[in-house]
């Protein structure tokens, strides 16, 4: 049996806290005192320091566990209860919970810390942290929610605080329609969970319906029913995680400050979708048809935004294609029902990628906010602390053994080829190379060559140590996180595998070391390739090139925008602007107009009784008060 | 013999209307009213001394007083409509006509 600790919901609760302390202030009192921004910057690191090590608290505890009982939690409180759904306040940490507590808290940390330089002088320092502390708080309810209810809650959570951060800098229309955009685009995809939710209640709900009680009756679910509900959570993990088709919002989401860029690439948001496909793993492992859709939209969205990351101009839009195209590989791996080879993909990638998106922004903040990265060049000498950090992430990114999106993507793609998706491994393959590419050529672009405005060259330095110091801490951590999962055939034991086992339902299949050797070896290849093809472009410096024919068209999208735009957004306008000019004003609004009419008709014919002189409202009151008295003295009788 | 003062009163109280209903000086119509007011007394009285009780009494007392508050405002109303208007026919004030 598991344990009941109550620290459980202190956890999500300290940031949460620090997010009403910090707003109330920021609302109350940053027109009449001026706190510096020391003062709110100190206390939003609060929060999650204070989770960080509450979290650290909860793998200790687990740890101590034997593996197959290895589950803390807590009921705060019974939320509702309707019927046979019963619905508490509860938080789990099982190993699963645990290592995303452990890397989201820890990545949050940083970020917030890193958040302190990046946006100083902003007048609205303060609501940026108290957005950010609510961001991580939520994210931290989504992962220790005990059933899919509260899960729900920082589902949703997060989608808010994504569209509040994205649209941070409100002035520019184009940001908040880049807000609206992440956030109607995820609404779609919390349809497809609530629905999810709603099956999987018909199906098994009526005997609990928390992670334990469902993972207990997932026997009982048939197998139509099961496949919906793995379908129709897959359309709430695609939204969020941004998959095929609803990736959209992501690369508009680099709009908000580049720290909330590295928060939702890395620690929060984007990994709640695969987490949650991890989760209920438990049914997906039962459905192997759900399974394959989804491990083909995972590829096929990486393969799509990698050829998109190859023609980007913006450093950060070329990161998100990347964000899209890693969570392609954890879908990939989730479907393979390799679950433990996904997560630790999330886990190596929320620190190689929160790394390159604050290099990003210490390239973007010594360039005053300049983002393009044709007018960048040879900031390596300037800059030397920012270039060896994301080198590093670069690497890992890439797929550079040892970094640690090595062994994690290795893992993905030899899942694939043990379990015979051969489709899968090459495509995969495929986009490893193009992913070595397409980051080096970012690389190379930015820091090597020669500087292409000299101008903005002159003025570029290396960023405080406030910035640079958690770009150390997590370049440190690309460099080594692989290990934590090293492989048989390196010599390691896969410990992150073994600790996320009693959380998962997955099976490992038992392959020759031949297909070990194959996939390590094609993806080593592939990312030699990858980084020869960029550096002989773009390693000596480049002019910035002509997009013509098909780079033209990968530049801008392949149109996908444009089309999202002419069969659904116009579609709903046209619906729209019919109900409003007529369906509105001739059906709907009949039934209301007629009821005013019909007291107008009855008014004027009450009108005539009004005669506005005082001698007739007497007699009114005479003739009324001698009617109630006759009435009186007939029932006296 | 005591059911006269009744009478009295009836006729009194009737007056009162067709005082209120029929004339449009204002002076005259709260007039009217004052009439009723001291008819609904004479009746209270009569009741009283009817049923051998004081309750009629204090009943009356508490009539005048109401009187004497209400000729108080009545007064300044008045004072006020013949500011407003110049007039004091009730026919000239007809806001409320719908």
């Amino acid at each position: 049996m598991g344990q009941s600790v109550n620290y459980l919901g202190l956890i999500p609760l300290f940031p949460l806290l620090g997010a009403v302390l910090i707003g109330l202030l920021h609302v109350f009192f940053s027109t009449k005192v001026k706190f510096s921004e020391k003062f709110y910057g100190i206390l939003a690191c609060v929060g999650p320091v204070l989770s960080f090590i509450l979290a650290l608290k909860v793998f200790i505890a687990l740890k101590a566990l034997p593996p197959e009982s290895r589950y803390l939690s807590h009921k705060a409180f019974t939320w509702f209860s309707v019927g046979d759904l019963h619905i508490d306040m509860g938080f789990l940490a099982d190993p699963l919970s645990c290592l995303m507590l452990l890397f989201v808290t820890l990545i949050g940390t940083l970020i917030h810390v890193y958040s302190i330089g990046y946006m100083g002088g902003d007048k609205n320092y303060g609501k940026f942290f108290a957005y950010m502390n609510l961001f991580l708080g939520s994210m931290l309810v989504l992962v220790l929610g005990d059933s899919p209810v509260v899960m729900f809650v920082g589902w949703e959570g997060v989608g808010l605080c994504s569209y509040l951060l994205i649209s941070f800098y409100s002035e520019d229309t184009s940001n908040v329609l880049a807000g609206n955009k992440a956030f109607i685009v995820n609404r779609i995809g919390d349809l497809g969970f609530v629905l999810g939710m709603a099956f999987l209640f018909w199906g098994i709900g009526a005997s609990g319906f928390d992670f334990l009680s469902l993972k207990a009756n997932v026997g009982n679910l048939t197998p139509a029913v099961a496949l919906a509900v793995c379908l129709l959570l897959f359309v709430g993990a695609t939204g969020k995680s941004a998959q095929i088709p609803l990736y959209v919002w992501l690369p508009d989401a680099m709009a908000g400050p580049t720290p909330v860029s590295a928060l939702i690439h890395a620690a929060t948001m984007v990994t709640a979708g695969v987490y949650m496909v991890a989760r209920f793993s438990f049914i997906y492992s039962t459905v192997e048809l759900a399974g394959n859709i989804v491990a083909w939209v995972g590829i096929l969205t990486a393969l799509l935004a990698a050829i998109f990351g190859m023609f980007q101009d913006d450093i950060k839009k070329v990161l998100a294609y990347s964000t899209v195209s890693q969570l392609g590989y954890m879908f990939a791996g989730v479907g393979v029902a390799a679950y433990s080879a996904g997560i630790f993909h999330v886990f190596t990638h929320a620190f190689f990628k929160a790394l390159l998106f604050l290099g990003a922004g210490s390239v973007i903040y010594a360039l005053h906010h300049q983002q393009n990265i044709w007018k960048m060049g040879g900031l390596k000498a300037k800059m030397p602390k920012t270039y060896l950090t994301m080198m590093i992430g670069a690497f890992a990114l890439a797929g550079c053994p040892p970094f640690s999106g090595f062994f994690s993507k290795d893992e993905i793609l030899y899942s694939a080829l043990a379990t015979g998706h051969y489709g899968i491994w090459m495509v995969g393959v495929l986009v490893a190379g193009m992913t070595a590419y397409y980051t080096f050529r970012m690389i190379f672009v930015v820091f090597h060559g020669t500087p292409r405005d000299q101008e903005a060259f002159d003025h570029a330095h290396e960023s405080p140590s406030v910035m640079t110091v958690p770009l150390i801490i997590l370049a440190v951590g690309a460099l080594f996180a692989g290990f934590l999962n090293l492989p048989a055939i390196f010599g390691g034991s896969q410990m992150v595998t073994h600790w996320l086992a009693p959380s998962l339902s997955e099976h490992h299949p038992h392959a020759s070391h031949f297909l070990e050797i194959l996939a390590i070896g094609t993806s080593v290849a592939a990312f030699a390739i990858g980084i020869k093809i960029a550096y002989s472009k773009f390693g000596q410096g480049a002019p910035e090139p002509e997009f013509k024919g098909f780079a033209e068209f990968a530049y801008h999208k392949f149109y996908v925008d444009e089309l999202y735009h002419a069969i659904i957004v116009q579609p709903y306008k046209a619906i729209g602007s019919i109900i409003w000019k007529t369906l509105e004003p001739n059906v709907t609004d009949s039934p209301v107009k007629a009821a005013s009419k019909l007291y107008m008709v009855i008014g004027t014919a009450f009108k005539v009784f009004q005669v506005g002189y005082v001698r007739i409202y007497a007699i009114y009151m005479i003739l009324g008060l001698s009617l109630m008295s006759l009435f009186l003295s007939q029932s006296l009788n | 013999m005591i059911h006269n003062y009744l009478f009295l009163s009836i006729i009194l109280f009737c007056l009162g209307i067709v005082g209120v209903i029929s004339r449009r000086n204002v002076f005259t119509v709260f007039m009217s009213i004052e009439l009723m007011l001291n008819a609904a007394n004479l009746a209270f009285v009569a009741f009283s001394r009817i049923h051998q009780s004081m309750d009629g009494h204090v009943l009356a007392m508490m009539v005048m007083a109401v009187a004497a508050a209400e000729a108080a405002l009545a007064l300044a109303v008045v004072i006020l409509l013949h500011k407003h208007k110049s007039k004091l026919d009730t026919n000239v004030f007809s806001l409320l006509k719908g």
